[in-house]
């Protein structure tokens, strides 16, 4: 080596391996990232109205639960999540759709006719037949859907994502 | 700063020590056929990495196997990629492997005191093809299950054990769900296992015994 300044043979490899070690390094590990994290930045939307079948099979006063399924298409897998809504009517008139899933930690809450609440049995939480929350680590009251009354039948308005 | 906390840690860990006996150590004038020992050890790792994310959406059953593979190919972001590299990376890894041994046999690389090494280096090369065999059926598709059927067929040609053999590739007599799932099994944990340790092995006997430079004319 006649140039004092000039890279050694040694120190070149070492950088030559340090950068192509780095490059090859990001070209597995970015992509890895996206792959890992793309499904997970998927969003399926849907905003449909559901009908839960005709009014008067609802009785007024008595929160009552109505069953639905919704199947969306996971990875390779169609997935059949099935929810829970109770139908509570206040009045002839005035009827509440109240999301049987807890506030607090999404276990499903179940009318207790006897003590007049919603209980979660996964933490002790209560919520009156409006939703509220009586008692219970719960952050805010039962969500709610929106709801209409189309030729006597009971619609409920379905959004997602 | 980073000196000193080098330091700390290389007073504890030896880490300068390790660099000098593995990096740094004295080899004979040798040429690039000298690489493919190293070379086989990255795409060793580079097949290592890909299969583990391409273990986050495939699963080794009949009746999702292919479906979770197109899903990989189409609806994840780099699936492509990290598949392909997988992919491409095992025909690779074969091809190098092999020239690595015809390397080894060519310089007489594996005389005295070198003899362990070899062995340890063929059975390197046969699970090495037995990760190009097992990894061949996870995709569940035509050719995979045709390739399969002939491949464990073979071992059925074997007298007097072949057809013990042929039900303990496919654990039965036919090629089914157990078939994949064994394959599976086989493709990323026994048999990468086995690899690792071996080339641990392998990697420490190059060490200890340096290696063997090109023959001279007299030898």
């Amino acid at each position: 080596m006649t140039n004092a300044s000039h890279m050694s043979r040694n120190n070149f490899v070492k950088g030559a391996v340090a950068i192509l070690g780095t490059v090859m390094g990001l070209v597995i590990g970015i992509p890895a990232i996206g792959y890992v994290l793309s499904p997970a930045l998927k969003t399926s939307s849907s905003d449909t109205w559901i009908p839960l079948g005709p009014l008067e099979n609802y009785p007024v006063g008595v929160p009552t639960l109505f069953n639905f399924t919704r199947t969306k298409t996971n990875g390779w897998e169609k997935t059949i999540n099935s929810y829970g809504v109770y139908v509570f009517r206040k009045t002839e008139i005035e009827t509440l759709t109240l999301s049987n899933i807890c506030t607090h930690l999404s276990c499903r809450v179940n009318w207790k006719d006897e003590a007049k609440e919603y209980l979660c049995p996964c933490h002790d939480a209560a919520f009156n037949a409006e939703g509220l929350v009586i008692s219970g680590p719960p952050p805010r009251p039962l969500d709610r859907y929106e709801n209409k009354v189309e030729n006597e039948e009971l619609f409920l308005h379905f959004i997602q994502g | 700063m980073l000196n000193a906390m080098f330091n700390w840690l290389d007073e504890r860990l030896g880490l300068h020590g390790i660099y000098k006996t593995v990096l740094d150590r004295k080899v004979p004038k040798v040429n690039w056929f000298f690489t493919l020992g190293s070379l086989s050890a990255v795409i060793f790792l580079i097949q290592g990495v890909t299969g583990v994310f391409l273990t986050v959406y495939y699963v080794p059953t009949p009746d999702h196997a292919y479906d979770s593979v197109s899903y990989i190919m189409n609806g994840v972001a780099f699936g492509w990629l990290i598949r392909g590299i997988h992919h491409w990376g095992a025909s690779i890894m074969v091809i190098v492997v092999f020239l690595h041994m015809l390397r080894t046999f060519y310089f007489a690389a594996y005389k005295y005191p070198r003899e362990f090494t070899w062995v340890t280096g063929v059975i390197l090369l046969l699970t090495t093809l037995g990760m190009g065999f097992t990894g061949y059926l996870l995709p569940w598709n035509q050719r995979a299950y045709w390739a399969t059927t002939v491949g464990t067929q073979i071992a059925g040609t074997v007298p007097l054990i072949g057809p013990f053999m042929t039900s303990v590739l496919r654990g039965g007599p036919d090629l089914s769900a157990l078939t994949l799932s064994r394959f599976f099994a086989a493709h990323i944990w026994i048999l990468p296992a086995v690899i690792a340790v071996l080339i641990g092995v392998h990697i420490y006997l190059v060490i200890r015994l340096g290696i063997a430079g090109t023959p001279a004319k007299e030898d």
